[in-house]
Formats: C-alpha cells, structure tokens, sequence
C-alpha cells in the first residue's frame, strides 16, 4: 500500500510539472497505476467492488486535479471505474445463472443469497443491460435508483458470502479483482494498439495522388499515413510546422524518412494552400462528448479553412481520447497557457516586461495557448480505433465506454461511508 | 509640358502655375516655422493656399481629401501640428521617407556637376563633388539614420523636419552655397527654358536672380495653362475619361509652339501605355499583360540569357508552384558584389536597391516602392541620352533594363509595378521640345510627388480616417508589421485613446516583433501572440486592423501570408475586419486563389531555427527530394471577409474597389 502511494505521488508530481507528454502515454501510465492500486488494494469480503471502486475514485479525484487538463487521465479513471462495475456485474449474472441453475436442487442453502431472489435475475439483467447501454433519459432521472441497483446485487451478494463462510467467496472476491486486472490490461493493450488499429483504416479514405493536410506532429497521424503509403498509396502531404512547438518539422522528418512526398510549410500559408487540398487529417488532444475537439492550437483556423474550401477535416483519435464530458466554454477552460519564452527569447523584451504603465501591470503580455476547441460543426469525420463516426454520434460511442455514474469522479459523501 | 499636366487641374491658371511648382515648393513651404528665415519661401506659400482651398470640378468627390487627386499642391498639410507629429514618431518614419526625397537638391548638384563640368570651373566642381557624394551617401542610408541624409539635404527637406533636420538646415546652407553658382550655368545651357529646374532648386537659397525670370515664364505658361484648361473643360464633359484626355490634347495643341505639336504627335505615336486613339482600344490595354510563367520553358530560358543575376534553381521545387520562379537564395549576392564594378548598363543606385531586396534589407510595400523610385530618380539624374536618341525611347528602355535587374533580385510588387508605370507613363508623355535637362527635372519632380502624394499623403490621410474607427477600451489586433496600421495606431495614443492591441505574428519573418517593440516603446498596452493562437485571442478582440501589399479589383486583398488565416477568424467570430491600403497599390487585376499568383521566399528560412537546437537536422533532409520547403511570401484574402477598406478616397466596402481602380486610375498617371 504505501508503495502505490509513493507511485501515485510520483506520479501526480509529474503530471502537475507536465513532464508527461502526450495524452497516450498519459492514458497508459494512468492506466498502469490504476492496475497497479488495484492490485495492491486489499479487498473485504463485503462490497468488494464497492471498495475497488472508492479506491480508485480516490486516487483519480487527485489525478485529475494534478492536471484537470489533460482529460486522458479522467477518461481512463473512468474507464477503470466502468471496468470494475461491468466486472462485477458479469460476476454476479453469472453467479446468478450458476444459482438459478442450481435453484432448484438446493434452494435453501442460498435462499439468503436475496432478500428478492425472484426478481434478482431479471433485475440484474436489467441492470447489465443499462449499464450496455446509453444513459438514457430515464437512466439519469432514475440517477439514485439505477446507481443503487448496479452496485446492490454484488453489495448483497457479498453481504450474503460474507455470511456463509464457504471457499469459494474468496475466490469469487479474488476473481473480481482477478478480472479487473485483466480488463485493465486489455485497456492498455487499447491504448498502446490504437494506432494500429485506426491506421489500418487508412486504406479506405486515402486514394492515389491525394493531397493531405495536416498540422503538427501526431504520432496517429504518422502511423495513418504510413499505413496508406505502406499499401501502396502514393500521395502528398503538407505539413503546417505548428507554432509555437514547431513539431511540424519533426513530423516532416519521419515522414520524409518513409519515402513520402512531403512539403513542409508555414502555418500562415494554411489559408493559401487549403484551396488545393483534398484533405485535413489532424490528432486530437480529446473528443468531448458533444463531438467537439480539443486539439493543439492552431487547428480551429486550419479547420475553418478547411470549411470555407468544403475539404474534409478528419479527426483522428484513440478511445481513450474520447471523454464524456459536454465542454463549457473550452477555449478558455481546457486550455493552459505555455510559457512565453517559447515566442520571445528570454530577456529579448525584457527591458519592456519591467516597466509599468503606472498601474504596476506590464506594457507587453504575451499570450501561448496550447489547445484549441474545433466545434463539431467543424468537424467532418471522427476516426477511431472501432472505425469512423460522425460528430454527432461522439455521445454513443462514449457511452459504450462509461457508465453514467463515473461522469463526476468525486466521491460523494454518501458512497465514501 | 502639356500632357503631362492632369487633364483635370484647377481652372485658375495662376493657381495651376502654383501646381507646376508644387513637389519642390510644397516641400519648402509645408513648414513655414522653418523656411521663415527666407524671404523668398514666402511667394510659394502664398501661393499655394487658394489651390488649396480650390475644388476640382470633376469625377467623383472624394468625401475628406479631395485635395489628392488633384495634381496642385496639397493644402498645407502641418496645419494640424498634432498630425504632423504623429507622423513624424511613426516608425515607419515618413519622415525618413522625406530624407529620402529630399536629397532633391543635394541631387540636384550632382546631376549640376554632371551637366556643366564643362563649363563650371575645376574648383567649383571640386566644391560640389563632397557634396554629391554625401548625396550618395544620404541615399544609401536614406533608411537608416535620417541624421546622415538631414546632413546632406538642402532646406527642400522640410515638411515633416524632425528637430535633427531642422537643425541641418544651416548645415546645408554649405552646399546652398554652391548651388548658388549653379543656375546660371544650367540657365545657359538651356536656354532659360528649365522654370522647373530653377525652382527645384532651393527657392530660398537664390531669390532675386530668379524673379525676372520667372515672371515671363510664368505669363507663357499661363497662357498656355488658360488654354488647356479650357481643352479640359470640355473634355470632363466628354463621355469617358479616355476621350477626355483626348480631347484635352488637341485644342491645347493650337495654343501651343509649333514645335509642341509634332512633339506630342509623336508622344502618342511612341506611347506603349496611354495611347488615346480609340477607347475599345485603350481598354484593351486597361487589360494586365500577362505575367511571365516559370514553367514556359522557351520564355524562361531568354528570360535567362538577358538575366544579370545568375540565380540557379533550387534543388526541390514545389510542383504546384512550377510556374513562378523558385531560385536558390543566398548564392547570388555575393556573386553581384563582385560584378559591382562591372556592371556598366546598371546604375549604381539601382544596383544597390536591387542587392537591397535580394538580402531583404529593404522589405515592406511602401518601403520597397520608395526605395525603388528614389533609386530611378538618382538614375535619370546621371542619365544623358546617347546621340541618335531620343530621350523618351531610350530612358524608358534604360528603365526597363532597370526593372527587370530589380525583377530578378526580387519579384516586383504590385506597387512597384504600379510605380513603374506610372513612371513609364510620364516619360513617354515628356514633350519633345523639352531640353534634356528639363525633361529630367519634370521626370524627377514627378517621382517626388508620387512619393509624397501616393505614400506620404495617403497615409496620413489612411491615418486620419482610421483613427476615427478606435474608441476608447477597443482591442485592436494586427498581423505582422503594416506601416499604415502602426502610424494610426502611434496615432490614436497620441489622440489618447485608451486601447489595447494585439500583435499576431508568425514565422518566418516575425515581423511582428519589430512591431511590438516600437509600439510598447512609445507606450502602448501590447500582447504578443503567434498566429495558431489567433483563434484563442479572438474573443477578446474588437476590431482587426490589416495592411495589405495590393488590393485587387475583386476585392480581394493580397497581403502578407497569413493575413487571410487571421481575416478568417475574424470573420467567424464576428470582428470587422479594416484594411488600411493606400490607392496606388490598388491593381485591376483579379485573383482568386493564392496560388497562381505569389511570391515563393527562401525555404531555407523555413528549415533554419534560430536557438533550436531540435529541429537543426531538418536540414540534413533538405536534399532529400521527397521533402520541399514552401515559404510563400503572400496569400489572397477573400472579399467577404473584409468589412472595409481604408483608403486615401475615404473608407469604402471591398465591393468599390474596381470603383477606385476604373476612376482613379487615371488620375496616377495623368497627374
């Protein structure tokens, strides 16, 4: 326990430095932690998935708070969280089709078991699939029933094995945690194999002699390209630098390196050349659920352009960069500013900076965002790892991977008890 | 002399005689606290008023400054001493464009030493050469320090005089001197026909000798003046301003010597641009040539059998701009160092403008036309017909030599373009009658005044409009380092107003910073930003300020690259967006795209990274052929994503554009 608390420190240090870049390795290392609590967490016998769960909304609530902005982290927080609810209620399905199977021949001994053994089976059932499904309406009206319904038939089927004392209780509560883990593990797998997997698509969307737009560096948009060029697809590709990073060129260089035709070009020439190109394939930093994209800075006006000429603007994103969140005012909230001597060299105006204009406030700001909000109007294709979406279904496939209970990751007074 | 007079000038012929002396004489008497020492700037001031007050007839009244296109005298300018002070803190100094011109006299000199070494004796000679080179000298730093070429300009430097200049007005008064003993040599060699000439030179400094002179000069040409004006006034009535100028010439021509006639049969025989024969005709002409394309191979190849700069062709070339001219950069300058001595066809002047643009020192629309006309200007000065010639045919050949050396070092702007065909249009329109030395002088004195008329003027009247758009607690943002945008800005703080700007730049250039760093020095509440970030800046902006290299007739504006990116986002977020554009750079052409037309700038520029250390092996990848570096110089903003135009004609929607080209346009070449 305590060496995971060191991990978490550690880590939480980092990300509050910003030592980590890029949202995969930030969504892998999270995930790794998270496996790591899990295992190391000591389970009761009762409410097993109850405690995974307080857990690892413990530590999340700190991570997420180390860098609100880098919504990775909150997404695989919440991925976690969803893993251990479905673990759980697959446990508990199946014990109960192991019970009702075995009803009949020896009701009494888990005639415990439910205080409502005859509803339990259809309520579970019922309760799997909400869980599958979309937060519909009626899901978030029923809020406090539907969060009580999930957890409650493992809650009392624990309480149940908490008072039998058999073998298997044991079992079953390391097979939860077993499960989890192997869950978490799929997750990373995800994570790390995202680009493979939307990269293999790239066959379908690029064609012979294609002119590709893009702007920055994004290791999914390398691996896109490359694929297409791997399977024999010739095409072009220019590349805008992407102030104040300049990561462009490193992007130009590995593509170049792959034999492809590549122009590197400024990102104030975007607008100019927009007109000749077929289309705009750019990385995410997130997917928010509404469909809208929080992406490095500079590709609201790449995605405007590409608007005005009617070029496609593609969005290429992993799973664990869609986030369930609807953004307010992103722009200004999902968003941090770098520092200044990334445009001006240290003590170039410093002789400006100093001296007030009475008021005490310095003559000359400048301003270095990092990320930019694309509206989903904006936005013409999603391309992720289980294929291609429209915007305006970004809220469906995030619901597939959340369950609605985790949106907010804080611990309510209540379920801390 | 005719025809080079506007066809529309003001009716009172005393006035329009004003006019004639109007670039030297404005320039004496626009700051009358200075000249005041001399008794004789008093008649030109006196003067000029009621051409100022007096309105011209025709055309369209431009709303404020009707006094523009008018080719009389402005209404002196500093009547407003807080204008003038405005202009003179911009940084893009009008003043050092003033510096610039006002080598006028100090030039004149020179262009004196050449004429009459013959007849001026040695040591007066001797006299002058310190002099001539110091104007040199003034032109070769006329960017730099305006304390050198205060130095070295002779009282016509007034107008806009800093403190520094005013105070080199009796350090001049040396080299006034010797201009003393001048005239007299030059009356004699041209047979008293140069009025012009006589009053380009420093009226102050040679009062008396003058005046009899003059005054018969003045009744001819009045005389002659009556009569074209009544040519014009029939000719404004005329359906066009093409049968106008027609019209204007011939019953002008009875008035005229005999020897006027034939010369200006032959100006419109010679004529390339103006000719005013038929109008189905001269439309045609209206018509751009077409530009040369880089990817005719027949054509670039006796492009480059006549090219002086030796430019190779760059290794990656960008397949989608094939069709402009994608050399190497940095390979040719030192290879024109070591022809400088060489290079007899070439004026020293111009070749050292043109090695100006090619290492960039020079950048910048205005800056690049000025310093392209002042180079000309220097040129015609040295510039003696070959016999066997005719002055207008072979000046115009010499110029186009010239610009085609310029076109090589770096493509022409439109401005420049413009500049030089307004130029070509006033040599092809000199009299043949008139002597050598005074076809030079009108030709001189007309660059000045498209230099103080069409820039300086147009500025400050962009100024004064401009600044009516700022309130108090705007935000204005600006892209790269316009120097319209950056006077009216230094303006309205001066006004104090309270406002904030927003510089947004970008690279390669990062204009931007020169900007922000003569703004915050003058005080101004700034905030940095690269162009990415425009989008996040956008909200809290309020107005758009944009300079452009060219307005095109469709309205679109063709700008610095990156101005139409910042344009757009403006228009997304509902920000007017205010091009501030002085009308000569104003073109008939049209564009749609950014493409067919621009200007390809150094890919090195793109690769190479100041204190990155990172990114330094992209250069190991230049060679490879899979990578191009495109650095485009300017993109094409779309119309509907202008709000306004701000010009020297008032503040017009993108929509009047080819209003002002189709009406005005004359009126540049017609002054």
């Amino acid at each position: 326990m305590p060496d995971v608390q060191a991990l978490v420190n550690e880590f939480l240090i980092k990300l509050k430095k910003r030592k980590i870049e890029g949202s995969q390795a930030t969504a892998r290392q999270t995930a790794e932690l998270l496996r790591s609590l899990i295992s190391q967490q000591r389970v009761p016998y009762t409410n097993q998935a109850g405690a995974l769960i307080d857990a690892v909304k413990a530590v999340g609530e700190q991570l997420i708070a180390a860098n609100p902005v880098e919504l990775a982290v909150g997404n695989i927080v919440r991925r976690v969280l969803h893993i251990i609810r479905e673990e759980d209620l697959s446990l508990t399905t199946a014990a109960m089709a192991g019970l009702n199977l075995s009803a009949v021949s020896d009701d009494e001994d888990d005639a415990d078991h439910d205080d409502h053994p005859v509803l339990s089976a259809a309520a579970v059932a019922a309760a799997a699939r909400s869980t599958l499904r979309a937060p519909s309406l009626q899901t978030l009206l029923e809020d406090v029933t539907d969060a009580a319904a999930v957890p409650h038939p493992s809650s009392s089927g624990g309480d149940s094995e908490g008072k039998s004392k058999s073998a298997d209780k044991s079992s079953r509560s390391r097979k939860l945690k077993h499960d989890v883990i192997e869950a978490v593990n799929e997750l990373i797998e995800d994570i790390c194999t995202c680009h493979e997997q939307i990269a293999e698509q790239a066959v379908e969307h690029i064609h012979q002699n294609e002119v590709i737009l893009t702007l920055g560096s994004s290791r999914t948009v390398l691996e896109f390209l490359c694929a297409a060029k791997e399977k024999k697809r010739s095409f072009r590709v220019f590349v805008a630098e992407g102030a104040p990073r300049y990561q462009g060129h490193l992007l130009a260089k590995e593509l170049v390196a792959r034999g492809l035709q590549t122009t590197l070009i400024t990102d104030s020439a975007v607008f100019a050349m927009i007109s000749r190109v077929n289309m705009v394939i750019v990385g995410a930093h997130a997917v928010m659920a509404n469909g809208g994209v929080v992406a490095p800075v500079g590709l609201n006006m790449v995605a405007l352009a590409a608007q005005r000429h009617a070029v496609p603007f593609v969005v290429l994103a992993g799973s664990h960069k869609l986030c369930p969140l609807y953004p307010h005012n992103p722009e200004v909230l999902l968003n941090e500013l770098r520092s200044p001597s990334e445009l001006l060299d240290f003590g170039e105006f410093s002789d400006c900076m100093d001296f007030g204009n009475g008021t005490g406030s310095p003559l000359l700001h400048v301003v270095n965002p990092t990320f930019d909000y694309v509206p989903p109007k904006l936005v013409n294709l999603f391309i992720t790892d289980t294929g291609g979406h429209n915007p305006s279904y970004m809220y469906r496939l995030i619901a597939d991977y959340y369950s609605a209970d985790d949106l907010v990751v804080q611990r309510r007074p209540a379920t801390g008890s | 002399m005719d025809p080079r007079r506007a066809p529309r000038t003001v009716i009172d012929p005393k006035v329009r005689q004003v006019g004639f002396f109007a670039p030297p004489g404005r320039s004496h008497s626009a700051p009358p606290e200075i000249v005041s020492s001399s008794s004789s700037s008093s008649p030109p001031v006196s003067d000029l008023s009621p051409s100022g007050n007096s309105l011209s007839p025709v055309m369209i009244p431009p709303p404020r400054h009707s006094s523009d296109n008018r080719p009389v005298p402005l209404p002196p300018v500093p009547a407003s001493p807080l204008r003038r002070d405005s202009i003179v803190s911009g940084s893009y100094n009008p003043s050092d464009f003033f510096t610039a011109t006002s080598p006028t006299a100090s030039s004149y000199v020179s262009r004196m030493v050449a004429v009459g070494e013959g007849e001026v004796s040695d040591d007066v000679a001797a006299v002058l050469s310190p002099g001539r080179g110091l104007a040199r000298g003034s032109l070769v730093k006329a960017f730099a320090a305006p304390a050198v070429t205060g130095a070295s300009s002779l009282p016509s430097g007034g107008f806009d005089l800093t403190a520094v200049k005013a105070s080199s007005v009796p350090l001049s008064g040396l080299t006034t001197v010797s201009v003393v003993n001048l005239p007299p040599g030059i009356a004699e060699k041209t047979g008293g026909g140069s009025v012009e000439v006589q009053n380009d030179i420093p009226a102050s400094s040679k009062p008396q000798k003058e005046k009899s002179t003059k005054a018969e000069r003045r009744a001819l040409q009045e005389a002659q003046r009556a009569a074209k004006a009544a040519a014009k006034a029939e000719g404004s009535k005329g359906p066009g301003a093409a049968s106008a100028s027609v019209t204007q010439a011939k019953p002008a021509k009875s008035a005229k010597a005999p020897s006027q006639k034939n010369e200006n049969a032959s100006v419109v025989g010679s004529e390339k641009k103006g000719g005013d024969r038929a109008q189905e005709k001269d439309r045609k002409k209206d018509v751009p040539h077409p530009r040369m394309q880089y990817d005719d191979k027949s054509r670039v190849e006796k492009a480059k059998r006549r090219a002086v700069v030796k430019q190779t062709e760059a290794r990656n070339r960008v397949e989608l701009f094939r069709h402009l001219p994608q050399y190497e950069h940095g390979t040719q300058l030192p290879d024109l160092q070591s022809k400088f001595f060489q290079l007899d066809p070439m004026h020293p002047n111009v070749y050292k403008v043109g090695l100006q643009y090619l290492s960039g020192d020079i950048s910048g629309g205005n800056a690049r036309c000025v310093a392209m006309l002042q180079a000309f200007r220097e040129a015609i000065t040295d510039y003696s017909t070959p016999p066997e010639k005719t002055l207008s045919r072979d000046l115009t050949a010499k110029i186009s030599s010239y610009v085609s050396f310029i076109n090589e070092c770096r493509p022409l702007s439109i401005s420049m373009g413009n500049a030089i065909r307004f130029l070509k249009s006033r040599i092809a329109k000199l009299p043949l009658s008139l002597s050598e030395s005074e076809a030079k002088a009108s030709l001189q004195s007309d660059i000045d005044r498209f230099i103080s008329e069409k820039i300086i003027l147009a500025d400050k009247v962009i100024v004064k409009h401009a600044v009516t758009k700022i309130r108090d607690g705007d935000v204005l943002l600006t892209y790269g380092s316009p120097s319209a945008v950056e006077m009216m800005l230094l303006h309205a703080h001066e006004l104090g107003k309270q406002f904030r700007v927003i510089v947004v730049d970008s690279r390669p250039k990062l204009e931007g910073q020169l900007l922000l760093r003569r703004l915050v020095g003058k005080g101004l509440n700034c905030t940095y930003t690269h162009i990415n970030a425009v989008s996040y800046i956008m909200h809290e902006v309020t107005r758009v300020f944009l300079g452009a290299s060219s307005i095109l007739s469709n309205g679109t504006v063709y700008s610095r690259v990156g101005t139409a990116c910042v344009a757009m986002v403006a228009h997304a977020f509902r920000v007017p967006v205010l091009v501030c554009c002085e009308a000569y750079k104003f073109h008939e052409r049209v564009q749609l795209d950014s493409i067919c037309s621009n200007e390809l700038g150094d890919p090195e520029a793109i690769a190479k990274f100041p204190g990155r250390e990172e990114n330094k092996d992209l250069n190991e990848w230049t060679n490879s052929e899979n990578l191009q570096l495109l650095n485009l110089s300017y993109d094409a903003t779309p119309s509907d994503y202008v709000s306004m135009i701000i010009t020297d004609y008032g503040m017009v929607p993108p929509t009047s554009v080819p209003v002002i080209v189709r009406e005005y346009r004359r009126e540049h070449f017609w002054i």
